[in-house]
């Protein structure tokens, strides 16, 4: 397809599979003003990861996923086999600082005169001088030269009167994920806060090398639990894109219909804690009934509470037959209705509105210049929806209403939660009727020699994308999942300036982001 | 005498044992309020007994004060106990103190609390010391209100007296004791770390008040102050009680009352009890800013009390 972005021709080559997903070589040198280019359109980046391409004849390589509006645009830039380097693109797309960060713990190419070079993934388990990602990597079980207890990390500070620091985490008093959280105040006010993460930084990108296709989607799935649906899809979506392999009607129907039960759980969820974290047990009991009942019938149905294994490369591993179907729509009428009761009192709520209202404000403005993405980018006004814009199948056939809010504080966040409790319900009932009669797989065979692949797929956070390269044995060569958390972290550090600290866990839940998935 | 040195060394003893069951009840009726199936109404002793049992673990730049503040807070506690009415009436230990003495004693166990939570320099301890002496110095003078209300109604600060005139007089209506109940209502969740003004349940470090004091203690000095949190929701209770349904206390002497006072107290612990856990249920916990409008509204309405008195009941 040709494409003209401002002045730039572009010539894209459409994945195989129909989505809108565009692969494009691009030279490094010109990767900022193509950057300018999109962000002129309006679009946004989503992903920036790199690669070592010296087993393939070449160096290494710097890969970016696009937002625009004819879909995704997947780049890649082929780097130099000696101290690898690319320009900057934070200074373009701030929400590019970390991914490009983490691009040289893992791999060491280094992005060119970027404003921020300190390391983001890299705690104490690898020394400066090493990277886990090349393929020369030594395996973790060969004698290793010592390495420092505490690495030290250069936290920006804030001076003056008064000012004082807070240090919370990694290890909180709840039994969440880790994440160091520095902030500096002045009494209770927030006058900066900076997010540490890579506490469970688990090597997944390296694991995934040499695996078969199979047990890839189960650690795909793996990456951010509550997110497995999405991952799974994605990394389905990927590997059947590289082997030209097409999902059956019903596999596809029913990869759906998982995605929007996931939806609905985890907002349930979320809706719950947002109610327990302003104190209001009664909301955090009854949403967590509501979706206790939802997991259950998930486990009964489908064998797993959370949806696990269900999506295999090819299409999918379990069905529903016509009992399951009548179950799980009697259940998801029942949660409406119930919801909207519960959504009544949240309404009605004084206390809870006066906490949620005005708090953590994240502006429109702010949200487009540093890519907010996802649920949390729509409760700020930022369109994108790829089920809504970028439909693949059988979103195609659905007609998806977008959850837009435009105030950008915890109320829009809970807000667009729970229209699309309401709207992943409809669907669910939608996908009920007129699923597709049909196989649920078909096999998905690698072409045998290299071929690469990226999934895209809209999960309860945000855009999910998984973009992989199989060997020609038939094996994993490189994976890489990316969690729209990546974007949507530095967002909460803006998100809580001249708010207080009491309130930065209720700011914090209503983002609801994922340490997992970014830390890999 | 004897028999008033006996009556006290019971009440308090009552106050001590009873305290925890009352927090059980609390947390019972709650659980109830929230749809879940509730703990056992002995939980708090288990826990207790559970902490006792465990080998204490201190940090180590922790000064004396650290270790000796729990013993501090929990005897102002017992005192506190020892000088509320809750069974009887006018008992030996009743003259030490009158009801400014008592905000005193409470105000002393605060000091202590804050100090150890400074002490070992984390930095959730000094956050929480801050946010507690935010509240309280906003809480305690409406709380003085409060009492001043039911002090000028029987001429005097002791809480003897206040009781003897409130429940053993002849039957009067003091609207202005309707307005001193709210602001002593406000004024104790703000004292005792409840919804709204605190939340004693939760995990979040960052929004705790009085657990982010507590954070550092652990075996039998936390038994202590849990101990001691348990007996400062009894105490005002029981000051509640004492202030604004004192009918069922036995009056001095007067022996044959007794099982009745024990049964009323019971009672009217009951009734306190869940009616707490349900403003707890419906209300969601205030921005901690808000804190102050609503001491400061708990200030005006014991005000309103005072006026009121002045304007109608002189």
């Amino acid at each position: 397809m040709e494409h003209a972005l401002g002045d730039i021709e572009l010539t894209l080559t459409p994945q195989a599979g129909g989505s809108a997903i565009w692969r494009f070589q691009l030279d490094p040198a010109r990767l900022p003003s193509f950057a300018r280019a999109i962000q002129d359109e309006g679009g946004q980046l989503l992903a920036l990861w790199g690669a070592d391409d010296r087993h393939l004849g070449r160096g290494y390589a710097v890969h970016v996923a696009f937002l625009s509006s004819v879909g995704l645009i997947w780049s890649r830039s082929d780097l130099a086999g000696e101290s690898p380097a690319y320009p900057d693109l934070a200074h373009i797309f701030p929400q590019a600082d970390r991914m490009q960060r983490a691009a040289f713990d893992l791999l060491g190419i280094r992005a060119r005169d970027a404003a921020d070079d300190r390391k983001w993934l890299r705690h104490a388990t690898w020394s400066e001088a090493e990277f886990p990602l090349r393929k020369d990597f030594p395996p973790l079980t060969a004698a290793r030269s010592p390495l420092p207890e505490v690495d030290a990390y250069p936290f920006l500070r804030v001076d003056g009167e008064g000012v004082h620091e807070i240090p919370v985490g990694p290890i909180h008093a709840g039994t969440i994920e880790p994440g160091h959280f520095r902030f500096s105040i002045i009494g209770d006010r927030i006058l900066k806060l900076e997010e540490r993460l890579g506490y469970t930084h688990k090597g997944t990108e390296k694991r995934f090398e040499g695996m078969d296709l199979a047990t890839g989607a189960k650690l795909a799935g793996r990456v951010s639990g509550d997110a497995h649906t999405a991952f799974a899809w994605a990394y389905c979506m990927a590997v059947e894109s590289a082997c030209a392999c097409r999902v059956p009607d019903r596999a596809a129907w029913l990869r759906a219909l998982f995605l929007e039960i996931e939806r609905v759980a985890n907002h349930l969820g979320d809706l719950g804690y947002l109610g327990n974290d302003v104190a209001l047990a009664f909301g955090f009991m009854q949403f967590w009934r509501l979706k206790e009942d939802w997991l259950r019938l998930s486990a009964r149905l489908f064998g797993h509470r959370y949806l696990f294994d269900c999506i295999v490369p090819g299409g999918v591993a379990t069905d529903i037959d016509s009992a399951g179907r009548a179950e799980l729509r009697a259940l998801g009428e029942r949660i409406a209705g119930e919801v909207s009761e519960l959504k009544h009192i949240y309404d009605e709520h004084t206390g809870l509105q006066d906490r949620f209202a005005h708090t953590g404000i994240v502006k429109p403005e702010l949200a487009a210049r540093l890519g907010l993405s996802g649920l949390a980018g729509r409760a700020s006004s930022q369109a994108w929806d790829a089920r809504v814009q970028f439909p693949c199948a059988p979103y195609d056939q659905l007609d998806v209403a977008m959850a837009l809010q435009k105030s950008g504080d915890v109320l829009a966040r809970a807000e667009v939660r729970f229209a699309e409790v309401f709207e992943s319900l409809r669907l669910i009932g939608q996908l009920l009727d007129r699923l597709p009669d049909g196989k649920l797989g078909a096999p998905c065979v690698p072409a045998g020699t290299p071929c690469e692949g990226l999934g895209w797929v809209e999960g309860w956070r945000g855009p999910t994308i998984v973009a992989l390269r199989i060997a020609a044995d038939g094996t994993l060569d490189r994976v890489h999942p990316h969690d729209p958390s990546w974007q949507n972290w530095p967002l909460l550090e803006v998100g809580v300036l001249g708010n207080i600290v009491p309130d930065f866990p209720l700011i914090n839940k209503s983002f609801n982001l994922s340490y997992s998935g970014v830390d890999l | 005498m004897s028999t008033g040195i006996l009556l006290q060394i019971a009440q308090t003893l009552i106050a001590i044992l009873l305290a925890p069951l009352l927090m059980g009840w609390v947390n019972q009726c709650r659980a109830w309020l929230q749809g879940r199936s509730a703990p056992p109404l002995t939980q708090p002793y288990r826990t207790l007994k559970k902490l006792f049992h465990k080998d204490a673990v201190i940090a180590h730049h922790a000064s004396p004060l650290f270790r000796f503040a729990p013993y501090m807070i929990f005897s102002c506690m017992v005192l506190a106990a020892g000088l509320v009415p809750t069974v009887a009436n006018d008992l030996p230990f009743s003259p030490a103190a009158d009801v400014i003495a008592l905000v005193g004693v409470f105000a002393l166990a605060r000091v202590f609390l804050a100090l150890a939570a400074m002490d070992i320099g984390t930095a959730f301890g000094s956050l929480g010391a801050r946010r507690e002496m935010l509240v309280s110095f906003l809480a305690e003078p409406a709380l003085l209100m409060v009492l001043f209300t039911a002090s000028f109604i029987s001429q005097s600060t002791e809480l003897p007296v206040i009781v003897d005139t409130l429940a053993h007089r002849e039957f009067a209506i003091y609207p202005s004791l309707a307005f001193a109940a709210v602001a002593f209502w406000m004024v104790s969740t703000a004292e005792n770390a409840r919804i709204p003004v605190d939340n004693p349940t939760t995990h979040l470090e960052l929004t705790m008040i009085h657990e982010a004091m507590i954070l550092e203690y652990s075996a039998r000095h936390l038994a202590l102050i849990e101990w001691a949190v348990a007996l400062k929701l009894y105490v005002y209770s029981a000051l509640g009680i004492a202030l604004f349904v004192p009918w069922g206390i036995a009056p001095q002497g007067d022996l044959g009352a007794l099982p009745l006072a024990i049964l009323a107290l019971l009672a009217k612990l009951a009734a306190g009890g869940a009616a707490l856990s349900l403003l707890e249920a419906v209300f969601a916990k205030l921005r901690l800013f808000r804190a102050p409008e609503f001491l400061g509204t708990a200030f005006l309405l014991g005000v309103l009390g005072m006026l009121i008195h002045f304007l109608l009941e002189v």
